[in-house]
Order: structure tokens, then sequence, then C-alpha cells
């Protein structure tokens, strides 16, 4: 997960010997591309996971009989009890961002893994593929989820 | 192999973190496998709807590789939640309930989530 590519600001914070890094300390420094991608990574995860209840709800739902089904797939347009439906897809909007996101992500370590493509240029070149590949598929199944094709 | 144990137990050096990069790293893959099959099922399906949305997971191979990957995805994510709270809750004690915690959640979704598949 650690980056090590990042160049210290020149406002870096003195040094504390004996004592560990703050966050605010940590804020001083300029994240990197790499360091975006790794720390929405770690945020996509920690978004599945607790929205996991959900997911298996959704699925619960679509599978289980076609009444349920027929409450899925309202619950995206009327929405479900007191959720609206454009929550009900904006939540399912952050999960689609959040699995392609998590997946590219991981796929990039797999390759760094693989070919030992470790240098701080190639660090870089993929942080940049990673946001290009899962963007673009996040617009494009959004666009498909709020009906806009 | 050697006595790894007690007194003996070697504490530190490589390895330890191993089985947990390598099958948080096997999971991922199966996750990814499984989304290409489920997708495919899904575009050369037809039209969509609950009968053929249903008929996709009543597969009985269907039903055993979702259910590896319920299993897969339990493991992936408590290998990563454990990297989150081991990185940001320093507390032991606070540290240890936000692990049980975890365990706890994502047994208990993965037993939800394996009775939904079942049922049907």
């Amino acid at each position: 997960m650690a980056d090590l590519s990042s160049a210290p600001s020149p406002s870096r914070p003195k040094a504390r010997p004996g004592a560990n890094m703050r966050l605010v300390d940590a804020l001083q420094y300029r994240l990197p591309v790499a360091g975006v991608v790794s720390i929405l990574h770690r945020v996509s995860g920690m978004l599945m996971f607790f929205l996991l209840p959900f997911i298996i709800w959704l699925f619960d739902m679509s599978v289980s009989s076609e009444i349920s089904y027929d409450t899925f797939a309202s619950a995206f347009s009327a929405g479900i009890g007191f959720v609206p439906g454009f929550l009900v897809k904006l939540t399912v909007l952050a999960l689609i961002w959040a699995y392609l996101h998590h997946a590219t992500a991981g796929v990039r370590h797999l390759w760094m893994d693989a070919t030992h493509s470790v240098t701080k240029a190639q660090g870089r070149s993929s942080a940049v593929a990673t946001f290009i590949v899962s963007g673009a598929l996040t617009v494009a199944l959004g666009a498909k989820l709020f009906g806009l094709f | 192999m050697a006595v790894n144990y007690g007194s003996k137990r070697i504490v530190v050096g490589a390895h330890y973190g191993f089985r947990d990069w390598l099958s948080q790293r096997i999971t991922a893959v199966l996750m990814v496998l499984f989304t290409l099959v489920l997708l495919l099922q899904v575009l050369f399906a037809g039209p969509m709807g609950y009968d053929t949305w249903s008929g996709i997971f009543a597969q009985q191979w269907m039903k055993v590789l979702t259910f590896v990957v319920i299993v897969a995805l339990a493991y992936h994510a408590w290998v990563g939640m454990r990297d989150v709270w081991m990185d940001y809750i320093k507390p032991v004690g606070l540290r240890l309930t936000a692990q049980v915690a975890t365990i706890v959640w994502l047994v208990g979704c993965a037993g939800w989530a394996v009775q939904v598949l079942w049922r049907l």
C-alpha cells in the first residue's frame, strides 16, 4: 500500500525525535496521484464493507420472488419506505464507483507484483490509467443507472 | 518442521504477512473472474427480468461459484479491514473490539448471502 514516491513539500514539518507523526503533519505533504489511488482504494473498500448489508438486501430482493423483484426495481424509481428513489440510485452509484475503483486499483497491484513495475514513473502512469479506466466505466454505468441511454 | 511456538517462536522476520498478502490476491482474482462470468451471462441472457436474472443464479454451478465468491469476499474484506484497523487504531482493546466486530459483521453478512442463494 505504501507509496514512497512523494517528495517533501517546502513546508516540511520539523522532525520531532521520539514522537509519532500526526495526521496534521501528514497533511503537510503533497499526495502524488499514486497516493490518491491508494487512499481511495482503502476508502472504496471500507465503503463496500459498511454497505455490505445493503448489497445483500438488493441481491435478496432481486432474486427471491417476482414480487420482491418488483420491490427491487421500484426502489430505484419510486423509492423504498422513507428513502426516495434518487437516494437509492446515488448510493448504488457510489457502490458502482467503489467497486470499479477498487477492482482497477487491485489489478494495478497485481500488474505491479507480476512485472515488478514499481518505479516512480510507472507508479504515476499506472495510477493515471487506473483513474481513466475506473472513471470511464463509472460514467458509463452511472449514465445507464440514471437512464441516460 | 522446526519448533516455532512458545519460547522458541520467532516473532520477527518475513512470511508472517505472506499468507494474508497471497490470499487477498487470490480471492481478488476469484472475484474479478466471477464478475466477468456474471457479466457475460447478463449480456447474453436476452431481455432482463426476474426470470432471466434469478435463472442465472438458479443453476447449480452458479450457486457453487457464487458461494465460493461469498467466502472469498469475506476473507478478502477481513484482511483489508484488519489492515485498516492495525494502521489507524493504536489502543489494543479498541483494536481487538474493531477486529471482533469485523468478523461478526462479515460472518453475519456471508450467512445471509448464502441463505438468499440457496433458497432460490
